[in-house]
This record gives C-alpha cells, sequence and structure tokens, in this order.
C-alpha cells in the first residue's frame, strides 16, 4: 500500500454458502496514516485473498454500501480510519440482516420494512419532458427514472429518500432490532416522520396510523444507537420520538382543520 | 436417457438458501442488548434497565421464598433472621435500593423522552438518573453501617 507505515491485523469474518460455516480469518495489512477501512479490505482482496466479498461503490460516504462492523461499532468502511483502532482490527458484516457472502448482507429485509401502502419518502410526480428542453435538474430526474424504473411505466414516481442513505447500520445498531425481526426499524419511521414534514398529498393519519402499529414506533426502546450509528445525521431515533409525540399529543386532520 | 438440462448451476438451490444473521453480543443468541461493550449511552441505559429490572423480580420472588419460611415455623424464621440481618448481607440492600431508584428514575426518563416531550436532554436525564440511584445507594448503605 502506497505510503504505508505500520502494519495492521485484520480479523475479518467469513462466510460462505455451501463452504462450511462462519469463521473469522486474519490478515497483516499495511497501512498508512490515511488508510481507510475499506482500503486495508480492498489490499485484502488483491493480495491476499481474492474471495473476499465485500460491497462498496462511491468511496465517500454517499451511495450507503459499504457499511459493516469495525470493532462491534457500525461504520462506513470508506471513510472509517484505520488509523483510530488499535493493533487489531475486527472487521464483521452487519448484525440483524441476512449474510450472503463473508463482509456481504442481503439488504431486502431491510428496504422490505418501508412502508408500500403508500408513496412513503416523496415523490416528484410525472416524469418530465426532456425532449421540449426542461431544465437540469428535471433531465437528471428522467435519467435517473430511465435508470432505476425502467420496468415501471412512464408516470411512476420517483421516490428517494431524504438524508437517509439507506446503508443499514442502523438497524444492525439498533438493540431491538436484535430480538425482534417484525421490528420495523429506524430507517423507515425515520421516513414517516420526513413525511409528516412534508406530506405531498399524502395523509398524515394513514402514515401515524403505519408508524403506530405494534411493531412501529412504540417497539424502540430509547436507546438512541441509531442516531449514533447514523452516517448521514439522519437522526432516526429523535424522529421516532417526534413521531411518538405527534402519536400522543398531535391533533387529528379534522381537529387541524377545524383550528384553522 | 440422458439428464434433463437445465439452466440451474451447481449448487443453485443451497445458495438460495438464507444466510445466518449475525448478532452483536455474546453466543449466537439475538442478545445484542446485552452486549455492553461498542454502545453509545443509551444503549447502557437500556442493558442497566433491562438488569436492575431483573434483579427486582429476582428480589420479587426471593422475598416471597423467604416469607414462605414462615410457613416451617418460628425455629427456622429465627435462624433466618439471624443471617440476613448481619450487616455483609443487609449491605446488599443498599445495591437493591440503588437498582430501584435507577429502575424507577430511567423509567420516567423512558417515559418522557419516549413520548416526545423532552428529547434533547435525554443524556442529561440519564445521568441524573445514575446520579440520584447512586446517592441513595450510598445514603442507604451508610445507615446500615451505621454511619448516619
Amino acid at each position: 500500500m502506497t505510503g504505508a507505515v505500520d502494519t495492521r491485523r485484520f480479523r475479518v469474518y467469513r462466510y460462505k454458502r455451501g463452504n462450511g460455516g462462519e469463521r473469522f480469518d486474519e490478515f497483516d495489512v499495511p497501512v498508512g496514516p490515511h488508510t481507510t477501512v475499506l482500503d486495508a479490505l480492498r489490499w485484502i482482496q488483491q493480495h491476499r485473498d481474492p474471495s473476499l466479498a465485500l460491497r462498496h461503490s462511491c468511496l465517500h460516504a454517499s451511495c450507503g454500501t459499504c457499511g459493516i462492523q469495525v470493532d462491534g461499532r457500525e461504520e462506513l468502511a470508506c471513510v472509517c480510519a484505520v488509523a483510530d483502532h488499535g493493533e487489531a482490527v475486527t472487521v464483521e458484516p452487519l448484525a440483524n440482516l441476512p449474510i450472503l457472502a463473508d463482509l456481504v448482507v442481503e439488504m431486502t429485509g431491510f428496504f422490505e420494512r418501508f412502508p408500500h401502502e403508500h408513496p412513503i419518502i416523496r415523490s416528484s410526480g410525472p416524469p418530465p419532458d426532456v425532449e421540449h428542453g426542461e431544465h437540469m435538474e428535471a433531465r437528471h430526474a428522467q435519467v435517473l427514472l430511465h435508470h432505476h424504473h425502467r420496468a415501471a411505466p412512464l408516470g411512476a414516481d420517483f421516490m428517494r429518500l431524504e438524508d437517509c442513505i439507506e446503508c443499514g447500520l442502523c438497524l444492525s445498531a439498533c438493540p431491538v432490532a436484535a430480538t425482534s425481526h417484525e421490528y420495523v426499524g429506524p430507517a423507515a419511521l425515520a421516513a414517516a416522520e420526513r413525511l409528516l414534514e412534508e406530506p405531498r398529498g399524502v395523509r398524515r393519519e394513514d402514515v401515524l396510523a403505519w408508524a403506530g402499529r405494534l411493531e412501529g414506533v412504540w417497539r424502540c426502546h430509547v436507546g438512541f444507537e441509531c442516531t449514533q450509528a447514523c452516517p448521514a445525521d439522519a437522526i432516526p431515533a429523535e424522529r421516532i420520538m417526534a413521531l411518538r409525540r405527534e402519536l400522543t399529543f398531535g391533533r387529528s386532520e379534522q381537529e387541524r382543520e377545524d383550528h384553522e | 436417457m440422458s439428464e434433463p438440462v437445465t439452466n440451474r448451476l451447481p449448487g443453485s438451490a443451497e445458495r438460495a438458501l438464507p444466510g445466518p444473521i449475525h448478532h452483536k453480543g455474546p453466543g449466537r443468541a439475538a442478545s445484542g442488548w446485552l452486549e455492553p461493550r461498542h454502545r453509545g449511552l443509551g444503549g447502557r441505559a437500556l442493558a442497566l434497565h433491562r438488569l436492575t429490572g431483573l434483579v427486582i423480580v429476582l428480589y420479587l420472588y426471593l422475598h416471597l421464598a423467604v416469607l414462605s419460611m414462615l410457613l416451617v415455623g418460628r425455629s427456622s424464621w429465627s435462624s433466618f433472621l439471624s443471617l440476613v440481618t448481619a450487616k455483609g448481607f443487609l449491605a446488599l440492600e443498599a445495591v437493591l435500593i440503588a437498582a430501584v431508584a435507577f429502575h424507577g428514575l430511567n423509567g420516567i426518563r423512558v417515559a418522557l423522552v419516549g413520548s416526545g416531550v423532552v428529547v434533547s436532554r435525554e443524556r442529561v436525564l440519564f445521568w441524573s438518573a445514575i446520579t440520584l440511584a447512586g446517592a441513595a445507594g450510598v445514603f442507604a448503605l451508610l445507615h446500615i453501617l451505621g454511619a448516619l
């Protein structure tokens, strides 16, 4: 590794389907002052074991794909400095999600927790007509629509989360998710609260009814681990508490209309 | 007759099975909440709340079991009393008082924070609960030892 000044021992979780059970492999990795955990894992992949499975993409904490546990704490490997850890660094996959291979978890269960009953997150409405010279933002939306919703008919909503980068770190850190796989989880509840701030046509009471289910906000045990783990400062715990406040003290839509 | 041709690669069925779910904490059980390492303040507060709750429940059953000794007779009760009124044993009650105090105070914290009333003060409330519970335990210990 260029500029390496030190060697650290990496203890890496390994699991391959149909190839024995779970184990930890150890690798001595040359590191520099700015080496990230992702750099080290890629070095292992390139120089020691090409079968090591890991997932990453943007390399700057934007895509949320490289979430792992480093020394027991949830981190994005691409921005986690090795220098902040000790001589031995333990790397494990995210908790509370099924493992596909080594450090890669199956994220389907994470996304399935988001409500499908209504277009939670946000919607930009019908795609703009790029043929007639719409502005750049509209073009960008159209391109993304083309790539992400190719199978969907034109007019499908363009959806994305606010703040949240969908990395799943909050779900891994959540002590409640460790014992209840039915729990909706911090990211989906934070997205619901975001929707209350900007409903865009969605009925508040529908969102609150969804969030107020047994496996919704009331399953949270106020551990605040999700907020601590969140690399995007989406403050999921605070948003869950805001939903609870709304459910406990908030006015119904009818009461709001009467008040206004 | 030759084998029917399929598009399935060897091991496809095996690979389609769900993989294991990694858990925090010791062992393979889903005991992530009990893992005190690598947790934040809120996670540790949650673990402490549950542990003190278990202590209180255990004490309740112990208390009922001890009271049932009255059914055995005066002599067994008297010999038991001589054991539990020893200062060393009584000192354990200070731990129980601290546990009850923390559990109750943290319960108030969870109710206030969890209903969205004072979310931004959750850390202050936790340290207040710890301080008051510790003070109650120390006060009880000094009282039991006769220093007060």
